[in-house]
């Protein structure tokens, strides 16, 4: 079956100001080359730390931004291709929750009017069939119908990103792609937005890209996992076999860093010198290689990507 | 053992236009010399105001009502402003959640932490500048002396946070006050950043109050926890005994609402919401989320101690 989403060979290059008229712009190369694809149903975990490109990755996927080069496929058609008013038509389909969930609402806008808003531009739903498609929603996503004319203001962080989660899924996209919806959240709500995402997943299908530096709610709410390191995908398997084989260097030094809530579990901490280098001057061949314990001149040939189980493939040299 | 720091029935208020935020309502806790204690609780529990409250830091509309402050024999809410100012700093000190925003824009890393030196380390100034290399140095930053010459707004996160505390422990302080130290940063980042401050705590002999929303983080640094929910302090205990033996229901609700990154868990999450502090209900403060409610709960709230250093404010938690 074809991938409900396939990225391939995307690249997202961004260039700076030259200070000097003659020289060429130095390129930031945000998104360097990236395949992945997502079948319907699924849910993908998109994971690294901050400045890896995972949410570039998100906003070209939208085409939010213009990718450089790359295209992006939904449902076999090529989104990259598509003129303005095809595009428009097809968000329909491809929706997305953002981090912070105050930021992202219109403050002018009850609750009600900011559901309504995506069905006004993409169905021909009007009057009545509107505004119980708008209740529907608002009680699917748990949000009490006494709430539906308040505005951001007069409601909680969780409720906010409850009302995020239901303009976003009003118009019965194919797709979701969420960028850390949880991460502004405190642990209480933190639960509760991740039930929710779980139950809307098991009861109306959804697919989604689920971007997120939160390990442990990837690991609760994901069936496949890539981990992005600087612009590449280093390593992509299915969540058990991440968490708990990981292979790649990169991704074994990240989960040894979260901290375990519990006294008893000895951490072993891998240490990768340095912090990460700044995606303006990526060292050749294996990204990593600068920090990374393991490194052999070898890293600095390109690297092949091998599958080390099934759907389980890896970005390194040395496994 | 005699507690370096004891906080005794401490209440604060914020006085707003709207009314009286309750914010603080008789917290208690004690460390011990080198002792790494954590305070834990969701946003709005009133951890950072605590912290401000040991350090006098609180500003109208904030106001302590009550409590008693002791550290090392003396009552800080007692003391000049004089007196307290020379306590900040020397014996106390503070590492924030926001390092780069927390140091002086205009003023070179380095000398920041000379001034820290000159003014409470007794350093006289020739010598003030090798020391602070020095301790930038044991925060484990490559090129001490280069470093020390830079701005805040040329390091990167992690360094601000790396020079924050080779600050605040720069004149060997009793305590170190850390408030949410690792929030921001990236996870391996932030494991730097607890690593450093353990073993920089364990070699200088100093306690640390760590406050932080991350269990994992707990675990993996504090000696013993306590645990606030909207403004009140609800448990006590070792560390171990809090992950494993649980006792208030707002603790063990908090355990069971985390995923877990080792492996796959029911998740839970804390029934209800965090009590607005304008009108909190009377008593326990949770007993509106709780299972165990009972008519009680609304009129008093006993401390009750459950094991060796374990105690707990409930009554529907038995005595030992």
């Amino acid at each position: 079956m074809g991938a409900l989403l396939a990225i391939e060979r995307l690249q997202m290059h961004f260039a700076l100001r030259s200070l000097i008229p003659w020289r060429a712009p130095r390129l930031v190369r945000a998104v360097d080359g990236v395949s992945l694809q997502v079948a319907a149903g699924e849910t993908l975990g998109l994971v690294g730390e901050s400045g890896c490109g995972k949410s570039t990755l998100a906003r070209c996927v939208l085409r939010l931004i213009e990718p450089t080069r790359g295209r992006v496929l939904f449902e076999g058609v090529d989104l990259t291709a598509l003129g303005d008013e095809e595009l428009r038509r097809r968000r329909r389909d491809i929706q997305m929750v953002f981090q912070d969930p105050t930021a992202s609402l219109n403050p002018r806008l009850t609750v009600a009017a900011t559901v309504d808003e995506p069905l006004a531009l993409h169905t021909p739903l009007t009057g009545n069939a509107r505004r119980a498609r708008v209740d529907e929603v608002l009680a699917e996503v748990g949000l009490e119908a006494g709430l539906r004319d308040r505005y951001p203001h007069q409601l909680s962080g969780g409720q906010r990103q409850r009302v995020n989660i239901a303009r976003a899924i009003a118009t019965h996209p194919r797709l979701v792609v969420l960028d850390e919806p949880t991460s502004a959240l405190d642990v209480s709500l933190r639960a509760r937005v991740i039930l929710l995402l779980g139950e809307l997943k098991r009861r109306l299908g959804m697919t989604y890209l689920f971007i997120s530096h939160d390990l442990s709610t990837v690991r609760y709410l994901c069936d496949r996992v890539a981990v992005m390191y600087l612009g590449v995908v280093v390593e992509e398997a299915p969540a058990a076999a991440l968490f708990d084989h990981p292979t790649h260097p990169y991704t074994r030094a990240l989960l040894s860093c979260i901290p375990i809530p519990d006294p008893d579990i000895a951490q072993e901490r891998l240490t990768l010198a340095g912090e990460v280098p700044s995606p303006i001057d990526i060292p050749a061949g294996c990204r990593l290689r600068g920090r990374c314990p393991l490194a052999q001149p070898v890293c600095a040939e390109p690297v092949p990507v091998r599958e080390v189980a099934p759907g389980h493939t890896v970005a390194c040299h040395l496994v | 053992m005699t507690d370096l720091l004891a906080l005794e029935d401490l209440t604060v208020h914020f006085e707003t236009d709207e009314g009286v935020v309750q914010a603080v309502d008789r917290a208690a806790l004690t460390i011990g010399p080198g002792e790494v204690v954590g305070l834990v609780g969701e946003s709005g529990s009133g951890k950072s105001v605590t912290a401000l409250a040991i350090l006098r830091l609180l500003r109208p509309p904030a106001r302590v009502v009550s409590g008693r402050v002791h550290f090392a024999g003396r009552d800080l809410l007692a003391l000049s402003e004089e007196e307290m100012r020379s306590m900040r700093g020397a014996q106390i000190s503070m590492v924030f959640q926001s390092p780069r925003t927390s140091l002086n824009p205009v003023l070179p890393v380095g000398r920041q932490i000379e001034r820290l030196l000159v003014r409470h380390g007794g350093a006289a100034p020739g010598r003030a500048r090798e020391r602070a290399v020095a301790m930038l140095r044991e925060a484990g930053i490559a090129e001490p002396e280069r470093r020390a010459g830079q701005y805040a707004h040329q390091l990167s996160g992690g360094m601000c946070q790396r020079v924050m505390i080779a600050m605040a422990l720069a004149t060997n302080p009793r305590l170190l006050i850390a408030d949410e130290p690792t929030t921001g940063l990236d996870v391996s980042i932030a494991a730097q950043i607890l690593e450093l401050l353990r073993d920089l705590g364990r070699r200088t002999g100093a306690a640390i109050l760590l406050i932080t929303h991350d269990l994992g983080v707990v675990a993996r640094l504090c000696d013993r926890v306590v645990v606030m929910h909207a403004g009140q302090t609800v448990e006590w205990a070792a560390v171990r005994d809090l992950f494993h033996a649980p006792a208030h229901p707002y603790t063990r609700a908090l355990i069971h609402a985390i995923p877990r990154v080792d492996r796959e868990v029911a998740m839970e999450p804390i029934p209800g919401s965090v009590p607005s502090l304008l009108a909190p209900p009377p008593g326990c403060r949770f007993a509106l989320r709780c299972p165990l409610v009972r008519a009680e709960c609304a009129t008093h709230v006993p401390v009750r101690t459950i094991g060796e250093g374990h105690a707990v404010a409930c009554v529907a938690v038995a005595s030992a």
